[in-house]
């Protein structure tokens, strides 16, 4: 086995509030391969979403070090911070509050292609049509303004968005949580299909473990700021340790169909 | 009994805009019995928040009604808050941030119930018990914001049982929880509504959620009712092709992973 492409240990962050600290990451550690994908999963406040954004250097932690593809991202500044961000992308779970409002879908791609000057102005819409086409909207679709075209395919154009700069890692915080169930199936299958063809991987955040579980090689389950289990899928879906862990399994709806009822 | 507690004739409800009419419901027929758990299931713009707010007389200004919503098993029109208890989605939004639990509790109590005010709170307490919020005399002088989204939830389900309400209404009451406390704050609602006798519409686009609980179900999409039935001969022979792709779309524990060889 290769170096991991991600590696994030002993991370913490404190929250101060009016007379009142909150522990949001205390200690926590996670480990993402190449072309993999990590499922982050935990109650609400559990802190998974906030070391989504440690790893996307949003949040700046107390403590830790997080080394990606043999660099330490913590200590990056300027020019070598701007540089990383290309390799690293984001989608967030609602992508109308994630775009400029007044955003035409050719805009929102084409932000990305130019701040990382990825395509001058004549290539631009060409390489804006090849990322829709990448993520199964018709290219017709770049005229629209964001707020006009459905969520499903909103989600696409942030996926798109992300794809614009080729990254190694995306993370996924809670993007699909707020789809409809059939479009959700979709957008899950495209994430599995882009990782298979280009060797992407994902930190997929979420509170929903069957959802993960569909998606995801390695599963770190987080409460009270830090990683209580960490492994394959299989096992720890199979057998949890943590009362965390057992908790979450316990609490996926089933739907049981009877036979012949 | 004298028949369902409500019942939907030829419902339709369309929504004014700018432009145009958006029907948000059309044509729904359909009975609530005493006594039933009943979850509407639907994706967005199905309508089944639209059905909520028409059956607890909640409609915005700009919708236009038309068909008929009898209540044989009231006798009467129902009272909103008396007759019928709302659970919204998010209860940082229902509950009023500037009252504390007590007082929101009691109001509700000595509205509909005519308690006094010591009674009231009294009353509160007992709800806070009912509940399940640890160390109730404390909770009662606390205020939303100092609770966590499942606390808050259990305080709007608190208030919306105070007056002892025929039909209990939950709009997606869980949707903004993580799913350990929707697992309890689903068991919590069941045991109540069981206890009390209410009846329970569970509104909610997780069908597999809904399967745990509810004694019957009933799917919408775009704005229609698509089929209803006793659930277990809802999910085991659906007749409509919309019920099955929802079946297919669920994801448990049991789905076969999308990515191969997941834990090789």
């Amino acid at each position: 086995m290769s170096a991991p492409l991600l590696v994030a240990s002993g991370v913490s962050k404190v929250f101060a509030g009016r007379g009142r600290h909150v522990a949001a990451l205390d200690d926590a550690s996670i480990s993402v391969e190449r072309g993999r994908t990590l499922g982050l999963v935990g109650p609400s406040g559990s802190g998974k979403s906030t070391l989504a954004r440690v790893l996307l250097r949003l949040v700046e932690p107390d403590a830790g070090r997080v080394d990606f593809a043999g660099t330490e991202l913590l200590s990056l500044r300027g020019t070598a911070l701007r540089a990383m961000r290309r390799r690293i992308q984001m989608v967030f779970q609602d992508p109308l509050a994630a775009f400029n409002p007044r955003a035409t879908v050719s805009s929102a791609l084409a932000d990305p292609l130019r701040i990382h000057a990825l395509a001058d102005r004549k290539a631009r819409p060409a390489a804006i049509a090849a990322l829709l086409e990448r993520v199964g909207l018709d290219s017709g679709l770049a005229g629209r303004a964001i707020h006009e075209i459905s969520g499903g395919q909103r989600q696409r154009v942030a996926i798109a968005r992300a794809l614009a700069t080729k990254p190694d890692l995306i993370v996924l915080d809670e993007a699909v949580s707020a789809l409809d169930v059939s479009v959700r199936g979709k957008i899950l299958e495209l994430l599995v299909s882009l990782q298979r063809e280009e060797g992407i991987a994902y930190v997929f955040v979420s509170h929903d473990l069957a959802v993960v579980r569909a998606i995801a090689h390695t599963i770190a389950i987080m409460d009270a700021g830090t990683v209580v289990e960490a492994g394959p899928t299989r096992e720890i879906v199979a057998d949890p340790q943590s009362a965390t862990g057992r908790a979450l399994v316990a609490a996926v709806p089933k739907l049981t169909i009877p036979n012949g009822a | 009994m004298r028949g369902p507690l409500a019942s939907l004739r030829d419902l339709s409800v369309a929504y004014a805009t700018d432009d145009k009419s958006r029907p948000a419901l059309t044509g729904v027929n359909l009975d609530i019995q005493p006594g039933e758990r009943l979850a509407i299931i639907g994706e967005s713009g199905s309508g089944k928040s639209t059905l909520a707010l028409a059956l607890a007389g909640l409609l915005p200004e700009n919708a236009r009604r038309s068909g008929q919503i009898a209540w044989p098993g009231l006798g009467d029109l129902p009272l909103g808050g008396r007759d019928i208890g709302f659970i919204f989605q998010d209860p940082g939004a229902s509950l009023n941030p500037v009252l504390s639990v007590g007082e929101q509790i009691a109001e509700v109590a000595r509205r509909h119930l005519g308690l006094g005010r010591r009674e009231a709170w009294r009353k509160a307490r007992d709800l806070l018990v009912r509940v399940q919020i640890p160390q109730p005399q404390a909770a009662l002088a606390a205020f939303p914001h100092q609770l966590s989204g499942g606390q808050r939830q259990r305080i709007a389900i608190a208030s919306a049982i105070a007056a002892g309400p025929k039909l209990l209404i939950a709009d997606e009451p869980t949707s903004a929880l993580d799913m350990v406390v929707q697992a309890e704050i689903v068991a919590l609602l069941d045991g109540l509504v069981r206890a009390d006798g209410m009846t329970l519409l569970f509104i909610t686009h997780d069908i597999a959620l809904a399967s745990g609980f509810a004694d019957r179900l009933a799917v919408f999409s775009q704005a229609r009712l698509v089929e209803s039935g006793p659930t277990a001969a809802l999910l085991s022979r659906p007749r409509e092709s919309y019920t099955r792709h929802l079946i297919a779309s669920h994801i448990d524990l049991s789905t076969p992973p999308l990515i191969d060889g997941a834990a090789a």
